[in-house]
Order: C-alpha cells, then structure tokens, then sequence
C-alpha cells in the first residue's frame, strides 16, 4: 500500500471513525452534533497538513521526527538492526538544538542512561530491538516504579536471540507486556504507517510525562524501514505536553504522594527538592518501605493511574465495521494487509471490517466486548503463533468466534492470507 | 561546625534512620567522610546528586540530604551518565560496592573510564558481596572463605585501582576506613578535579567476611589497615616483595583530560547551538 493521492487520503478519512474506548461520561451535545464538529475539525486539520510540503521517510525517520517534535533531548542507544538509524539520525540532530546523544555500552546502560536523563528534567528515549530489548527489561522496571518518563521503541525483529534480524516479526507483544517482573501496568503503541511513526511518538512522549511511566512504541521492521510520502503535521496540530512539576515549598514536596490525578508531580534533581528515588517499594516520601498498606497503595496506584485512563490512552480504529459480520483485528503492517483482505472481500459482497489497535497495552477490553457482540467471527492475523489473540478470546469470552491466522517465517502476512481465511470463515 | 550540626545539616536524621549497616561495617566511616568533604567544599546541597547500585554501600543515599538515586545492581554509573550529560551542573558521586562496580557493573566501569565524565565515583571495596550474605566477590583474595568458596577461593582478585587505570581513568586513588581524615581530602580533591575520578576505598564486612575469615573484632581490622597501608610515595622506592599484600593508599593517577561534557558543549556550539539563547537544558 503505497502512498495516496489527496482525495482518496480525504475519503478513506471518512470512513475511519475513531471509536472511543467507552462511552461512559456526560455528554453536553448530541451524538450528531459532536459528528459534525469532530468532521470540520478534521478537515481543518487535513488542510493544514496538505499545505505543508510532503516529506519522504522511513518509519524510523518519521519516529525522529516526531521525538523531536514532542521536545527529546537525550538519546542513549547501542546500534542494532533494525532501529540503528534512529541512533544514526539524532547523533546528528540533538547538538544543534541543545541535546545530547550518547552510545552507550549496552542497552542496559542504555536504559539506564535515559532513566538518568529523565531524572534531571529532559525528555529522553532509546531505540533498540528484541535482542536489546531484552537486555532492558530490568531498568525498564525501574522506570516503572520510580515513575520516570522516558520513551524506548522496540522495533521488532524475528526471535528469539539473535533470531532473523532483518525479518518482521511481531513476536515482542507480550514481551513488551511482561518482560519486566512483577505486577505492573505498562502503555504499548504500535503504528501502522511511517505517519503514524510520527504521531505515535509524540503521543508516547505525551502519555510518558502525563502518566510517568515508561511508554514502549513497537514498531515491526517493515513499518520502520518502509518509505511513504506524508505531510508532517504543523505545531499547532502537535500538541505537547510537559510533566507537571511542583509548586509547593520544598518542605512540603511529597514526591510520590496519592493525588486525585493519582500522578504526582515531578521535579528535576536540581530544581531544589531534595528526594530520593529507588527502585524499592517507597512510601509517599519516596523512602523504602516494608509496611503492608504502603506496599500495597503504591503499587495498586501505579496500576490505576494507567488502568483508569484507558479513555485516553486506549486508542482503537475501526474501518467498515458498522454492518460488519466478519472482523480483523489487526495492528502494525499486518493491519494493512487486513484493511486490503477487507476491501477485496467486501467487492465479493462479504460483509468484513477492521478493527485495528493502535494501543496495544493495556488492551483494548471494552473495544473487542463490544466487537464481540455484533460479529460473528474476529479474525486475528499476526507475524508470530498467536499473542495478542489470547487477549481477544478471553474479552470474546465465547461471544464469537475467534480465528488465530500466523505467520513466522520472516515473510509478512499477505491480503491473500487474510482474505482467503475470511472466505472461509 | 559542631560535629553534631553537620550530621543535622546532611543527614535525614528525621526520616531513615536508625540506618541498617551492622555494627563495625566500614559504610558508615564513608558516609561520614563524604558529607564532611561536601561541607568542606561548601557545595550547594540542592546542587549535589548521590548514585547508588545495590548492596550494603548502595543503601547509603537514603540518609544523606541531597538528591539521592538508588539504582539497579552494577548500573549506577549508568544512570549517573544521564544526569550528568542531562545537567553538567550537578555534581554527581556515584558509591558502589566492590560486586556492584567490578562484577556486575564492570563493563560500565571501564567506559566510563574511557569516556571522562566529571563523575566521582566511590567504591567501598569490602572484598565481599556483603548484602546477600557474604559470597566471593570479585576482590576477594584468592583463598578465602566466603559462602560460595566455603573451600577456599579459586579465583584471582581485581585490584580495583589497576583495574581503572588501565582503562584509562584520569584521576584514581586508594583509601581506607581507618584513614578518615584523608580519606576525606581525597574526596574533595576528587570533586576538585575536572574529569571521571575513582576513588577506592577499603572497608571492612565484620558480619559477612571477617567472621568467615577469622579476622577477629572490627577494631582489630582496623588495627591492620593501619599497619598494613603504606603511602603511593613510599611505595614507589619499593620492590613488589616487599610492598606483597600491604595496601598502597593515595593518588596513582591525576592528569588532565577533555572532559566529555565540555567537548559535548563545545559540539553543539560548533553545530550552531546557542546556549545564551536557551534557557538552560530543561
Ligand atoms: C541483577 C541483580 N543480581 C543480583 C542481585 C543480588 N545482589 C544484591 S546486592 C549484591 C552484591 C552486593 O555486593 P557489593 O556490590 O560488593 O555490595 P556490598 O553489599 O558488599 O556493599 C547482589 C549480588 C541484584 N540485586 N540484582
Ligand atoms: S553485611 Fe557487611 S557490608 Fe553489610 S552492613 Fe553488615 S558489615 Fe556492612
Ligand atoms: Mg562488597
């Protein structure tokens, strides 16, 4: 699927409705009229980008950009393939604008740098793959407990080891879920086109600094490497968001302290609040703690403040899945080659949609409930033995049926595959 | 100042305390030496970060009243990389034990010493791996006892001090326990110098490695540090027989070096960044 021309890129804009992850809350205007504003905003937006000039870029290209754009200014890295250029360009560009760039040892060092970067007040990121990723697991832990933003994208090769490193693969999702030990939450995004390598990375960066946590962007090899003509959007359509800092008195500053946000505000080691960060379990004050009750709210907090904003950082799209009997739930290339499968079966009059996470973790739960109880079969293709899949069976819960289409053999799945499996389904 | 007002002016005497070290442990003397050597330098508190791994030695930030970092096990270096080059106006120390620094951060250690970064880093060398209860570290001399060489050590040690030398460290010293008050100097010298200093300090496990090596009282060790230390000058006229086990202690290695930071500032300056025109960093 290649570039679009300006209409076809307006039509297909249409038909994508963006569906929330659940329709609880108040509403002030009617379902219509909130139709009608999110289509003129839309089109707005649409026009801005199309007077900007078209850029060509990989998906790894188009992930820089989009660091930049949302304010990184670290990068610690150790070169693999296939995320290396993402290190090759922002030793390049983070100088000029008053960041930094280092290779480090290892990805352990790696993570850690970044964690440290962070820690003194600067958006940092890494970038690696399934052997790296690995090897970050354990400050990846520590990012999550200490709750230091920080952004690390994984572009996912075929494993395990060092695996086919220049084959796609989506065999990370649920390494990227629980890599790391113990009880935690974690945000997973994975893009679909080099745009969205852009707009995901600026959202990962967002949701980082708003929730304090690690965001993993999983971009599979084809996505990164793939060249599409896109506009970039312009500032104004990149919104950015800083971590929240204190303001109250030093003495007063709780740094982990339980705020209706449940996300405490962060200050920088050197901003004058003088705290500890650890990896241990902490109390309020950021000390070490044994007690029962103060173990138990601090980690019941880190898994709240991400469960309990699934409305924002839950993102699904769906495409013709309004009288859809047949549905693929697809993300990363093997959606594209769905979103085809779907438009060449519904020509032969079967009634097929898509519904593709751009958020993986946490899953999409309400979506797929939802899903589950108007189809009658959810397809679901993916580049490795099924993963994500057993997620999509246990929210079915036996509602539909649900048909796991793998492939892992280093060759990406094709419309053909998917289209024959809904033929037959 | 009054002994007294400077443990009330840099510990968190209100919140961690008592602390968990065992009585006799050397970690504490360290920690005393260190705030004693950033009071001696008058360093803004605000201004002074405090890395840790994990261990005995890693519990140390929890105490003192600076911006404290606890980090994983071997990798504090490398989070104190981040800091730093996020914030070269920090004064960073990064305090590791003798497995943190050279068995499981060794890797870390070495490029740091290649590198250059205006860290100062401290390694409490107890020859032991003290938290875990007392197995063979990296420094453990050949021979002795410890939980997983109940037979005796096979291994050679590392000397530390060597060991960052030759990697190319451009300000390295030995200390001890028993010599607090230089210990302290060479803290502040290490502070002083423009560039990654390793300072070793040799401490004592009374509960994990004296024990099971026979070493007697913490008084009684500290009585054989002091024999047993001969100063880097009278080393020198010394034939390696005659210097054997005895400990070398001071400065083996203080030069000039570029400094990463700088030439990273520098870098961007030729790449066309402002710095006056930026708010700094943040
Ligand atoms: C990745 C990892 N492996 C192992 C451990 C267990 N562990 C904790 S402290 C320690 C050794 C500490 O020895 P040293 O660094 O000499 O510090 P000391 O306690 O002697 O001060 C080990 C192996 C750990 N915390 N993390
Ligand atoms: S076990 Fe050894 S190193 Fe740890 S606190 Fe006790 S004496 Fe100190
Ligand atoms: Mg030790």
């Amino acid at each position: 699927m290649a570039k679009k021309t300006a209409g076809k890129t307006a039509k297909k804009k249409k038909k994508t409705r963006k569906k929330p992850e659940s329709a609880i809350g108040p509403r002030v205007v009617s379902d219509e009229e909130e139709k009608a504003v999110v289509k003129l905003r839309k089109r707005a937006k649409n026009k801005r980008k199309e007077s900007r000039p078209a850029v060509l870029l990989s998906g790894n290209e188009a992930c820089v950009m989009g660091a930049l754009a949302a304010g990184v200014g670290f990068f610690a890295g150790y070169p693999i393939t296939p995320a290396t250029e993402i290190a090759e360009l922002l030793s390049q560009e983070l100088p000029a604008r008053g960041g930094t760039f280092i290779q480090m040892e290892d990805e352990i060092s790696s993570m850690a740098a970044i964690i440290g970067a962070s820690i003194a007040g600067i958006k940092a990121m890494t970038a690696t793959s399934g052997p790296g990723f690995s090897l970050m697991q354990e400050n990846l832990g520590f990012s999550i407990i200490a709750e230091i933003p920080c952004v690390v994208v994984n572009v996912m090769r075929g494993g395990p080891s060092t695996g086919t490193p220049t084959s796609p693969s989506q065999g990370d999702v649920m390494q990227a879920r629980w890599g790391t030990h113990g009880e935690h939450s974690i945000i997973v995004l994975s893009p679909n086109s080099v745009e969205e390598a852009y707009t995901l990375t600026v959202k990962a960066f967002n949701l980082s600094e708003k929730y304090r946590t690690p965001v993993i962007l999983l971009l599979d090899e084809v996505i990164a490497h793939m060249r599409e003509k896109i506009h970039l959007p312009s500032e104004e359509d990149t919104p950015v968001f800083n971590r929240v800092k204190p303001t109250v008195p030093p003495e007063w500053y709780e740094p982990y302290e339980d705020t209706p946000s449940l996300v405490p505000p962060m200050a920088a080691f050197g901003d004058g609040y003088r705290y500890h960060i650890t990896g241990l379990v902490h109390d309020t004050h950021g000390f070490p703690t044994n007690k029962q009750n103060e173990i138990k709210a601090h980690l019941l907090r880190l898994r709240s403040k991400i469960e309990k904003n699934r409305r924002e950082i839950v993102m699904v799209e769906s495409e013709m899945i309004d009288d859809a009997r047949i549905a693929v739930f697809a993300y990363g290339s093997v959606s594209r080659a769905a979103r085809r499968a779907i438009v060449l079966a519904r020509s032969t009059g079967r009634k097929a949609g898509l519904v593709r996470p751009k958020t993986l973790w946490p899953f999409p739960e309400v979506a797929i409930e939802q899903l589950a109880a108007h189809v009658d079969v959810i397809i679901v293709p993916e580049m490795n033995l099924g993963q994500i899949v057993r997620e999509v069976e246990r929210k079915a819960a036996g509602k539909c049926r649900v048909v796991p289409l793998n492939r892992i053999d280093g060759k990406l799945i094709s419309p053909e595959e998917i289209l024959r499996e809904i033929l037959e389904v | 100042m009054q002994k007294t007002d400077l443990l009330y002016k840099y510990l968190r005497t209100d919140k961690k305390f008592p602390h968990l070290w065992c009585p006799g442990c050397g970690n504490g003397i360290l920690m005393g030496g260190l705030i004693r050597a950033i009071d001696r330098m008058e360093l803004d508190k605000d201004n002074v970060v405090v890395v840790s791994g994990i261990g005995c030695s890693g519990r140390l930030p929890v105490y003192v009243d600076f911006n404290t970092l606890h980090t994983t096990h071997g990798r504090a270096l490398a989070f104190a990389t981040g800091i730093k080059l996020a914030n070269p106006d920090l004064v960073v120390f990064v305090i590791m034990g003798d497995g943190d620094a050279t068995a499981i951060g060794g890797n870390h250690l070495i490029h740091m010493a290649r590198r250059n970064i205006d860290i100062n880093a401290i390694v409490i060398n107890n020859n032991v791996f003290g938290m875990t209860g007392g197995q063979y570290s990296p420094t453990t001399p050949s021979g002795a006892k410890s939980t997983t060489s109940v037979l005796g050590n096979l291994e050679r040690p590392f000397d530390i001090c060597k060991l960052a030398m030759g990697a190319g460290t451009s300000w390295v010293a030995r200390s001890t326990v028993y010599h607090v008050r230089r210990l302290t100097d060479l803290i502040c010298k290490a502070v002083e110098h423009d560039g990654f200093s390793m300072l070793e300090v040799t401490s004592y496990c009374p509960t994990n490695f004296g024990r099971r090596n026979k070493m007697g009282t913490a008084p009684k060790v500290m009585r054989w540090i002091k024999d047993n230390s001969i100063p880097v000058d009278k080393a020198k006229d010394m034939t390696p027989e005659e210097i054997g086990d005895k400990l070398v202690t001071g400065i083996f290695v203080d030069r000039d070096d570029p400094e990463y930071c700088t030439l990273y500032s520098e870098l961007r300056i030729k790449e066309g960044y402002d710095p006056h025109e930026h708010e700094h960093g943040k």
